[in-house]
């Protein structure tokens, strides 16, 4: 009997385990704080707001695709429209000297979004799976284009610009310095984290969940699905608004690109190569990609291309996303037994490194002839020179791809091997203890 | 105005017929793998590059019969190795899968071929003016284009309402596990319906080319309208895809001829509108938002008719 009461009603935490879950935090908000200590060039806090913001927005989208299980092409018009009342927001009190400070500013952009959502997402969310998406995906198109002919609000293609200095300064803080930018978009990173950390544990973020598994058992218990994703779909909206919101005034700008196809995917993007089965896991998509995308860009002309690819092998090799992989060794971890698998997955890295490169090569190689063929065919990508003209770097391109090719189906298949026997094992460890 | 109308239905059943090539190939497989295929626009650009590539190494009319086919080995090829792989993951990953395939497609063709309009031209047999209707020439290459939709058309009813091969399309349509018991390799006809699906779009792309503009991104200019055409006209329902896509093709051909405005209907009733933010959609003329009438119409049904015109099935 004590076994199911223990069950049904989780015992209160240990003090430890609360000292550990609130440390998370408190790290978490220390590591904001330091961090423009450490890497402090102009740079690097540009870097640091645009990976601030693209997380509240990947979290947001989340909400949706992982937590309650719609897939939506067009989470961008929430994040669009955030960013365009920011701007006005900003000019309207800017001119007319309003008592409303700056960090307030995203708030609005966030009642945008969650206006939005609250008006269309009723009619959208009444299907979900295969059919949302695509409702999604036209709603958004229609957002999009709309944008290009009202333009009074949206200022056509220009887009609409403000200052951001001209508010009501609270603390004599200016805005106008990007660190103070940086603490701004910092701040309201952890408020958002928190938040949207907070909704996954409350009823509704269970029945969100409990919609997404199985929306048949939930309408028979006696909840309306629709009505749990339209509140889900509301709550997405209201974060991806303030994401918008910091992104303009970053920028201090707004414009039609912010609620376009682009900005949808790239969100997608993140949160699927993150994970999205885990809170942390946006989380890390978003960071990733936004670096990625800044740091790719340098490296070579055709970025967008690694990065698609990149995408198709996360969908195809591991949709748990880079999360999803991390945690899959858990239990091996736990039983201590990690260091049995990493003699088959560095033999395995080997030939997946072979093969990666041979296809860099390769896309290099008819990217010289096809971008710019007249130019000189040495060429360098990735900071490594090399001639695109020669029979010898085709060759050893070739054998690169098929020799890879052909040593990671070998190499890959052992380490499935591997570990099917470490797990079974390190669960029978874990079982005799 | 009798010359608008006539001119307008011709484009529109033109355009109509166009997106249909399109939307079958795409309800087919929808309706046979349940998995909207994202990349299905994709596969309508690479048909109009390949057509653009091999009709100047070899000329227009092998093109038409190579690009639909090699577009369609790739589609066959993207089913066997990817679409098969992820499909145990669910639908979300299968329609991922897709997405991504489609934006690295778009990289890809704008790597190979630039991103300016690619100079795809009709062949020299069909370019001269079929007719003319008040004082307007209407080429014969738009007539040819016509023709083949209609063959297509016309040629896959045939294929799905008389033949063996129909017949056993059609009940993988409703009774997949039932047709698999029956001894059919269920698996290949997918492929198989996936490749014949994707080289329609292919053939759509093929004639389409010359006459609209061939350039990298016109997958992502029609792609979201495919997926209109399938939404209003019901999901996996092929008469509704057929009546959705001439709606929205005679919409948009009629819309763009109208240059009524609010303003022009109703401008002496509200002068005073004009002048505040409200004198964009005062003044905006209707075939200026010809872009997103399929957008609003897709809103209209969902509102109305959420399982679309001819649906009967709720996702």
């Amino acid at each position: 009997m004590t076994d199911l009461a223990s069950r049904v009603a989780p015992p209160r935490p240990a003090l430890s385990d609360r000292l550990k879950f609130y440390g998370v935090w408190i790290a978490t908000a220390l590591t904001l704080l330091l961090l423009p200590q450490i890497f402090s060039s102009g740079g690097s806090l540009t870097t640091f707001s645009l990976v601030g913001i693209s997380i509240i927005f990947a979290l947001s989208y989340n909400i949706l695709l992982g937590q309650t299980g719609m897939l939506s092409f067009g989470h961008a018009v929430y994040y669009g429209l955030g960013g365009f009342l920011a701007i006005h927001a900003i000019n309207l009190l800017g001119a007319n000297k309003w008592a409303i400070p700056l960090p307030l500013v995203p708030l609005i952009g966030g009642m945008a979004g969650l206006f939005l959502a609250a008006l269309i997402g009723w009619v959208m969310t009444q299907r979900s799976g295969t059919a949302f998406a695509m409702i999604s995906l036209g709603l958004a198109e229609l957002v999009a284009s709309s944008a290009l002919i009202l333009r009074t609000f949206f200022g056509g293609e220009a887009g609409i610009s403000a200052n951001r200095t001209k508010l009501f300064k609270v603390f004599g803080l200016s805005f106008g310095p990007q660190i103070q930018i940086y603490y701004l978009v910092a701040a309201w990173t952890l408020i958002a984290i928190i938040a949207m950390y907070a909704l996954t544990r409350t009823p509704l973020g269970r029945m969100c969940n409990a919609v997404r598994d199985n929306p048949e058992r939930v309408q028979f218990v006696g909840y309306d699905p629709h009505v749990v994703r339209y509140l889900a779909f509301c709550f997405a909206g209201f974060f991806a608004g303030i994401a918008g919101a910091l992104a303009a005034i970053n920028f201090e700008i707004a414009n039609s690109a912010y609620l376009g196809a682009v900005q949808s995917g790239t969100v997608l993007f993140a949160a699927y190569i993150g994970g999205i089965g885990f809170f942390i896991g946006p989380i890390v998509g978003a960071i990733f990609v936004t670096i990625l995308s800044l740091g790719l860009s340098d490296l070579t002309q055709v970025w967008q291309l690694y990065f698609g690819l990149f995408f198709i092998a996360v969908v195809l090799y591991a949709p748990g996303g880079i999360t999803g992989l991390l945690m899959m060794h858990r239990p091996l971890i736990r039983a201590g037994m990690l260091s049995r698998m990493l003699p088959s997955y560095l033999i395995a890295a080997l030939p997946t490194l072979a093969l990666v490169t041979g296809l860099m090569l390769m896309i290099e190689t008819i990217v010289h002839y096809t971008v710019n063929p007249h130019e000189d065919p040495y060429r360098k990508a990735f900071g490594i020179p090399f001639d695109a003209a020669s029979p010898l770097t085709w060759a050893i391109s070739a054998a690169l791809i098929v020799g890879g090719f052909w040593l990671c189906r070998m190499a890959w298949a052992r380490v499935g091997q591997t570990w099917d026997e470490t797990l079974t094992a390190a669960r029978a460890k874990v079982h005799a203890l | 105005m009798l010359e608008l109308v006539v001119i307008s239905t011709l484009n529109g059943v033109l355009y109509g017929m166009l997106l249909f090539l399109m939307a079958s190939g795409l309800t087919v497989i929808f309706s046979m793998l349940g998995v909207l295929n994202f990349a299905h626009a994709s596969f309508y650009m690479l048909g109009a590059f390949f057509g653009f590539q091999i009709s100047r190494w070899f000329g227009f009319w092998p093109a038409l019969i190579f690009a639909p086919l090699l577009a369609g080995a790739i589609g066959a090829a993207v089913e066997r190795f990817g679409l098969r792989r992820v499909h145990r993951n669910g639908h979300v990953a299968e329609l991922l899968f897709t997405f991504g395939l489609a934006f690295a497609i778009e990289e890809i063709v704008s790597i190979i071929w630039g991103k300016v309009p690619v100079d795809f031209r009709p062949p020299a047999l069909l370019d001269f003016p079929a007719f003319t209707i008040f004082s307007t020439n209407y080429p014969a290459y738009k007539m040819f284009m016509l023709a083949i939709s209609i063959v297509i058309f016309i040629g896959l009813l045939l294929v799905l309402k008389r033949t063996r091969i129909g017949l056993i399309v059609q009940a993988a349509l409703t009774h997949p596990h039932m047709v698999g018991h029956l001894g059919h390799n269920v698996e290949r006809i997918f492929m198989l319906v996936f490749g014949v699906g994707t080289a329609l779009a292919a053939v759509a792309g093929v004639i389409a080319g010359p006459s609209l503009v061939t350039q990298s991104n016109m997958a992502a200019m029609l792609g979201p309208i495919l997926f209109v055409v399938v939404v209003v006209g019901g999901l996996g329902s092929l008469p509704g895809a057929f009546i959705a896509s001439l709606l929205i093709g005679l919409v948009q051909t009629f819309a763009v001829s109208v240059n009524g405005s609010l303003a022009s209907v109703f401008g002496p009733l509200g002068p005073d509108l004009a002048q505040s933010w409200l004198s964009d959609i005062w003044n905006v003329t209707i075939a200026q938002i010809a872009p997103i009438m399929p957008y609003l119409l897709l809103v209209l049904i969902l509102i109305f008719r959420p399982m679309g015109l001819l649906g009967t099935r709720e996702t």
